[in-house]
């Protein structure tokens, strides 16, 4: 059937079994935006306050659903601020396409208004993008976007369409996606083998989880594996869900921020088993100090990441659910560590995270949220200090329960993030956690969550400072505080009124349990500002540059 | 450091050489050269790329490269293994007393006088590094006026042609 390229697109996107997209309309994208209007009981469209919210949101969605986010915007401005978004999703490997309508194809290249080359410009963020210059390729070119983004290890695909495309007409004849396999006859056996080999003569095998943990939706098999195999299992950020933080068998976090349990465990073992994790430079810190007694086996989806920050001894590369599977079939029986995972336990209870005036109060808010929600929350953040007590007390028990922007770091991607998680999870209760610092940054989609009431709980953990910047300097750069106090006394709870958002106050001496129930029952959006004391701070922590070994764990020298 | 030559297959597209450069420089390797031109595929590219570093290197490299959708395949040329040739046009400064030594030195090295002034001469010459070097050596005292080099081009010796290597790693 001959159709034109906006109404091509859309019928591709139903193709993909898209029902939600996220976007901004503008002069380039008119005719997509005339057809979305036509095709609104196929495709729900939410029109977000920013792009950059929409890129979040997109990404959100993606994340706690594991379909592809696809989020819309407009040529030169419209595509630029979906950039910081594209990246997030491409840090943390997100699957989203992201379309962007240009100006007509004889206009290209000429900086005609609105234009900007988005292609260019994306290149380094996305696994892949496309210039759409004639209608007879889109139905093709999407199909494409949509396969790549979720084909191996999944990440943000650009495709941008001139004007004029999306109005010339082309033959389109509905093809069914294709499908996405986790390619189990691509893994070498001989690779899995030697890894059991490794696995099996281990003394002391330590977990290393990651991010991909969570995108293979794996968390089952490395649950029986750590079990088959009884060894300990710490988690990187991305990873936290990936196993159940209520196991036995949990240190906590690895890295910067991970408990000194993780870090011990990493430095003393003699085996690291590391599933879909990267070595990130925040888990790392320093690399010649890191797993330095033991032999590294690196299970992973990607092979660019093996040996790229930390030289492994064996490695295995698959689809993180397909290896594991693989790997559980071949070990039998239970292999016993008793003595170190008795190790483990005492050093759990010698080396707790430790709570000193200096983080109780961010510590009780997460703790009361984990009693009253449980397993019913999605937990989104922002980036700073609370988000790493969002990733310290939060108990997470399931994969894809723990949203965070976690190789970016992107200040204001909590917002939009959230709201794309409800949508995607009605059935879960979304809380962002949120730092006044982050949460300016795009506050401006209070007023999408207004509009659609998308019921999500921010927690605005209010320390009327950029806390980690600030927590940096104390310890850094002696108490000189240059630019990251924000004492300009925002009302937030009237900002969100503006919006049309409820909103309450929890101050230093109100009950928490008594504020956040009354949040959770207004069944709708709703902002709590939670006043917490500015010079709380985040322990444990590697200091940057030193060895996770030197872990600190009190802001104190002397007491550490 | 060590020196490699990958030769690598691509789509021909627009775009496509601006995703490579850009990987290069984005993750800081360092390439001596790279030259692109078509195959006998025309929707096909083959670059040469040349470039320093150790073995870690070439294997990031070699994968981060792998990872670009529009790479089609990627073999590493062993100099034993391969030929490899540069092009260079060279303006050498040659009055009319040193002219006969540098159209002798030329001679030698089958470099290729294309043209011929008051004060310069224009050569063309083509070889292996080893041979480029030295003739620049002999001619650097005569003043090098201008110079524009293709980069290395590379190709297998024996029957197998990159094709057979990427058909063979397919299956």
């Amino acid at each position: 059937m001959r159709m034109r390229g906006a109404k091509i697109l859309i019928e591709c996107l139903k193709e993909q079994s898209v029902d939600t997209v996220f976007g901004f309309p503008g002069g380039s994208v008119l005719n997509i935006y005339d057809e979305l209007y036509k095709n609104s009981d196929a495709i729900t469209h939410i029109l977000t306050a920013h792009e950059q919210g929409a890129a979040h949101a997109a990404d959100g969605y993606a994340r706690v659903t594991g379909k592809v986010g696809v989020c819309i915007a407009t040529s030169g401005p419209g595509a630029t601020n979906l950039v910081t978004g594209i990246a997030t999703a491409y840090m943390d490997s997100t699957p989203m396409v992201a379309i962007t309508g240009n100006v007509p194809v004889p206009l290209l290249g000429k900086d005609s208004f609105q234009e900007v080359d988005i292609a260019g410009v994306t290149i380094p963020i996305t696994k892949h993008n496309y210039i759409v210059k004639d209608v007879a390729d889109l139905a093709d070119v999407i199909r494409e976007a949509f396969y790549i983004a979720q084909e191996g290890r999944p990440g943000p695909v650009l495709v941008d369409i001139p004007k004029d495309v999306t109005a010339y007409e082309a033959e389109y004849t509905y093809k069914a996606p294709k499908p996405i396999s986790r390619h189990p006859e691509r893994i070498r056996i001989q690779d899995i083998e030697t890894a059991v080999e490794l696995i099996t003569n281990a003394s002391n095998p330590f977990i290393y989880a990651g991010g991909g943990v969570n995108g293979s939706r794996a968390s089952a098999e490395l649950l029986e594996f750590a079990e088959k195999i009884q060894a300990p299992v710490c988690v990187s950020l991305m990873g936290k869900g990936a196993f159940p933080a209520t196991h036995p068998q949990y240190t906590g976090m690895i890295g910067m921020h991970g408990t000194k349990v993780s870090s011990m465990g990493v430095s003393r073992c003699d085996l690291l088993i590391v599933i879909g994790a990267r070595f990130s430079d925040r888990v790392v810190s320093k690399a010649d100090k890191f797993a330095r007694k033991a032999q590294v086996l690196h299970i992973d989806i990607d092979p660019a990441e093996i040996n790229k920050n930390i030289q492994t001894y064996h490695h295995v590369i698959g689809d993180v659910q397909a290896v594991l599977t693989m790997i559980n079939e071949r070990i039998t029986t239970r292999i016993e560590h008793g003595q170190w995972l008795e190790k483990i336990a005492e050093w759990k209870k010698r080396y707790p995270i430790r709570v000193t005036t200096e983080n109780r109060r961010p510590r009780d808010i997460i703790r009361a949220l984990n009693d009253l929600l449980g397993e019913k929350a999605i937990i989104v953040t922002e980036v700073g200090q609370h988000q790493m007590w969002a990733a310290q007390f939060f108990k997470y028990t399931q994969s894809g329960s723990f949203i965070t922007s976690g190789g970016l770091g992107t200040m204001g991607f909590g917002t939009g993030a959230a709201f794309g998680a409800q949508l995607g999870r009605p059935d879960k209760q979304v809380v962002s956690i949120a730092g006044d610092g982050s949460f300016q940054m795009n506050c401006n989609e209070l007023g999408t969550i207004a509009k659609y009431q998308i019921p999500i709980v921010i927690l605005l953990m209010n320390n009327h400072t950029l806390g980690m910047v600030r927590q940096w300097q104390t310890m850094f750069y002696d108490k000189r505080y240059s630019a990251t106090t924000l004492d300009h006394q925002i009302d937030w709870v009237k900002l969100a009124d503006a919006f049309g958002v409820d909103a309450m106050k929890l101050g230093l001496d109100d009950d928490i349990q008594t504020v956040l129930k009354a949040a959770l029952e207004v069944g709708g959006p709703v902002l709590v500002d939670c006043e917490i004391p500015i010079d709380d701070v985040v322990l444990p922590m590697v200091a940057p540059g030193a060895s996770i070994e030197d872990i600190i764990l009190s802001v104190d020298p002397i007491t550490n | 450091m060590d020196r490699y030559i990958l030769s690598v297959l691509v789509n021909n597209h627009s775009g496509v050489l601006s995703r490579i450069a850009g990987l290069f420089s984005r993750r800081g390797y360092n390439i001596d050269s790279l030259s692109v031109g078509e195959t006998k595929d025309p929707d096909v590219s083959r670059m040469t790329i040349v470039l320093r570093g150790d073995h870690a290197v070439l294997e990031q490299i070699t994968k981060q490269l792998a990872k670009l959708i529009d790479v089609l395949h990627i073999k590493e040329l062993k100099p034993s293994e391969s030929v490899s040739r540069e092009l260079v046009l060279i303006k050498v400064g040659a009055e009319r007393a040193q002219r006969a030594e540098v159209v002798q030195i030329a001679d030698i090295y089958k470099a290729k006088i294309m043209d011929v002034d008051t004060a310069t001469i224009t050569m063309e010459i083509t070889g292996d590094q080893d041979k480029l070097s030295a003739f620049l050596r002999l001619v650097e005292p005569y003043g090098i006026k201008e110079i524009v080099r293709t980069g290395l081009s590379a190709i297998g010796r024996t029957d197998e042609t990159i094709s057979d290597d990427m058909n063979k790693k397919e299956c």
